[in-house]
């Protein structure tokens, strides 16, 4: 099997210059050179579990660039680059389109007149694709990129503002297996995820306030932020290995271990991935 | 206004299709739209589903989303969008100025018989005068449309062209067409007759009660099988508001007033009188020297018939003519043209429609009815029903009878059904 292979952003740049979730507040400044020592943490222990990690060159001015996962959702060598709903992060665009094309991705821009928010609210687990809406990202928009990639989408809707990105409240850790946070759904999207996902492990409040489903998955390792002891406990009795690191400065902006990377060559939870290199030709249902 | 067919005039609905696709069984999108729809008030009706057949396919639903209020419909569609619904009409009708009068620009949008809307500045307005096989006329200041016939066309009318921005909203079938659904709109010789002619008097009845209007479009045979009486006594009790023919009923129904004879032969003994095949002409005649029906009667000429119980009983008779006609009678259009809009003219308000012997008249009122009214075709060839339907007049329920039979029965029903003996 390929080497794992993901995409950061180091965060010589972040910073909370604007206020468009819930958890960021100007006057609750992130600390920078806490955000560099664990932005390095993470990014070793990623490198310790096995995965070898590309970077994106920061940006002035683009704070959140930092945040790779919503730069695309990537299927095989397709990158169906995302397009910000607040103007503030729409300058992170042509940054992720440029290195996607430059590392031999084919760039699809989003459905016209919608927003997405690529991995940050696209996930596949199994050969489907799980996504969220309401938020950031529209509903009729993953239902237009579903048909282009052929995959089976389900969209989900987000229903509390500090979940406002799938990947907040949803990790697919392998095909059939996810943990989630039930209360970040309404009741259609808590009877979807259970009647799809076999194996549904809910998260517990406080450690989905700490981003416990935040995670970045490479094989058996589950990499969180610090302060998820339930989950860490869960994921052991499942067979996998829990690990974490500190993330808060990061938190404060929304974001922990998942938003502050991409998975570059699939999911660990994509059956895409496990089945043969199809040559299907994705540009041609565009 | 964009008001659905078939709802109750107390109870305007207003509506909007939308189209929902994707995975939108597996992911409860689809019920979850239904359920705020229904949820916040109003209603909706599955217009088209296609299932997606493998587990990748997308399904695809067409929904129409209505509500008692613009305001509130407004609201559902809003919820509902930003679950993927999408509204399939998204732009406003394309207007073509007509360049010339009498013909449309090409292109132009070529309506049907059923209820259609266009829209304009993002609303939807009904198209009045609705009849097939017209143009679409519209008014952007005064935010009205109507249809108009080729030949009607202005120069300058702003004409629609295109299918973008109309819809077409097909009549369902409303509790009220009962009758229509038990009898059906095949034709066959076989069907029980007694039942649907049953159904056809209660129709002239709820007709009459709702203040609606009755057109009888008639046939010479019915006065050559002797059945005008059964006609003088429905017009005299009032269950005909506007008579369609042509100058053949009108000319033996006089003939039969005068002489006594149908075609030169005697009614009450079915024997032909020596030089009877003249009297229709005389009768013609008499009336071109009195000026007319109207004349004829007020000057006590003309005493008994169709034609004078429409005169005494104040029925919107039109009589349209024909290449093969004798005379004719000073009553009958002869331009084609202006017997069209005048018959467009008299079908306004008219709910129940009775065909009855004739064939031609049949086709050419069918092409101007709208398609939410009724239509019951009488006739002892079945070709007349089918050819009716076939250009497009669908609502027809279609009865294969002798004219003089069907009317003595349909007389007695009404009667039986008023005194209260048949329920």
């Amino acid at each position: 099997m390929n080497t794992p292979h993901i995409l950061m952003c180091p965060p010589d740049h972040y910073g909370i210059e604007y206020e468009i979730n819930p958890w960021m507040s100007r006057s609750c400044q992130s600390d920078r050179e806490i955000a560099q020592r664990q932005w390095h943490d993470l990014r070793t222990l990623i490198e310790a579990s096995g995965a070898q990690v590309s970077t994106l060159d920061p940006v002035p001015g683009l704070p959140d660039l930092v945040f790779t996962a919503n730069a695309a959702l990537i299927y095989r060598r397709w990158a169906v680059l995302s397009h910000f709903r607040h103007p503030q992060r729409q300058g992170e665009e042509p940054y992720d389109a440029t290195w996607l094309e430059q590392h031999g991705f084919h760039v699809q821009h989003a459905p016209e007149g919608v927003f997405f928010e690529g991995a940050g609210d696209a996930l596949f687990c199994g050969d489907t694709l799980f996504a969220g809406y309401r938020i950031r990202s529209d509903a009729r928009g993953h239902q237009r990129i579903g048909e282009q990639l052929g995959v089976r989408v389900i969209p989900l809707e987000l229903v509390d503002g500090y979940y406002y990105h799938l990947d907040t409240c949803f990790c697919p850790l392998a095909p059939g297996r996810a943990i989630y946070y039930p209360a970040a759904f309404d009741d259609y999207g808590r009877r979807v995820l259970a009647e799809l996902i076999p194996e549904l492990v809910p998260v517990e409040e406080s450690e989905a306030r700490r981003f416990a489903c935040n995670a970045v998955v490479i094989g058996n390792v589950v990499i969180t932020n610090a302060g998820c002891p339930h989950l860490q406990q869960q994921l052991r009795s499942l067979g996998f290995e829990p690990r974490e690191t500190s993330l808060d400065e990061f938190v404060k902006s929304g974001g922990s271990a998942k938003c502050l990377t991409l998975r570059l060559d699939g999911e660990e939870a994509a059956a895409w991935k496990l089945a043969p290199d199809e040559q299907r030709d994705v540009v041609a249902r565009a | 206004m964009h008001r659905t067919p078939g709802s109750a005039p107390n109870a305007p609905r207003f509506c909007e299709e939308v189209e929902v696709r994707g995975h939108i069984i597996d992911s409860l999108i689809l019920p979850k739209i239904l359920d705020l729809i229904t949820g916040g008030g109003g209603s909706f009706r599955v217009k088209d589903f296609v299932v997606g057949q493998a587990r990748q396919d997308p399904s695809h639903a067409l929904i129409e989303v209505q509500a008692p209020t613009e305001e509130l419909l407004q609201q559902l569609l809003a919820a509902i969008l930003d679950h993927g619904a999408v509204p399939t009409a998204t732009r406003d009708c394309e207007l073509v100025t007509a360049d010339m009068p009498g013909a449309f620009p090409e292109g132009f949008y070529s309506t049907t018989n059923q209820r259609t809307e266009v829209r304009l500045s993002g609303h939807w307005y009904p198209v009045a005068q609705q009849e097939m096989d017209c143009g679409i006329v519209v008014d952007r200041e005064q935010r009205t449309a109507r249809c108009v016939a080729m030949t009607d066309v202005q120069l300058g009318d702003q004409l629609v062209v295109g299918h973008l921005g109309v819809r077409v909203l097909p009549e369902t079938r409303a509790s009220d067409r009962h009758m229509f659904e038990f009898m059906g709109s095949s034709v066959s010789t076989e069907k029980p007759k007694g039942v649907a002619i049953r159904e056809i008097a209660r129709e002239l009845i709820r007709t009459r009660a709702a203040g609606g209007k009755t057109l009888v479009v008639g046939g010479p045979a019915i006065v050559h099988t002797g059945s005008g009486e059964h006609l003088c006594r429905l017009i005299r009790d009032g269950f005909v508001n506007v008579l369609f023919a042509g100058n053949a009923l009108a000319t033996h129904d006089i003939e039969q007033a005068l002489f006594g004879t149908s075609l030169g032969v005697r009614l009450d003994q079915g024997v032909s009188v020596e030089a009877g095949h003249e009297h229709h002409l005389r009768a013609i005649n008499r009336m071109r020297r009195l000026g007319g029906i109207r004349p004829a009667v007020a000057a006590g000429v003309l005493n008994s018939g169709i034609m004078y119980e429409c005169v005494r009983n104040d029925v919107d008779y039109l009589l349209a003519g024909s290449i093969r006609d004798d005379g004719p009678l000073p009553d009958v259009i002869t331009d084609t043209l202006v017997a069209q809009r005048e018959m467009r003219r008299r079908i306004e308000g008219v709910k129940f429609c009775l065909m009855i012997a004739t064939t031609l008249h049949s086709i050419a009122v069918g092409n101007l009815l709208p398609a939410w009214v009724k239509v019951v075709c009488v006739d002892i060839n079945p070709s007349t029903v089918i050819k009716l339907g076939d250009r497009g007049t669908i609502q027809t329920v279609g009865l294969v009878t002798d004219v003089e039979p069907f009317l003595r029965a349909l007389v007695q029903d009404v009667a039986q059904l008023q005194s209260g003996a048949v329920h």
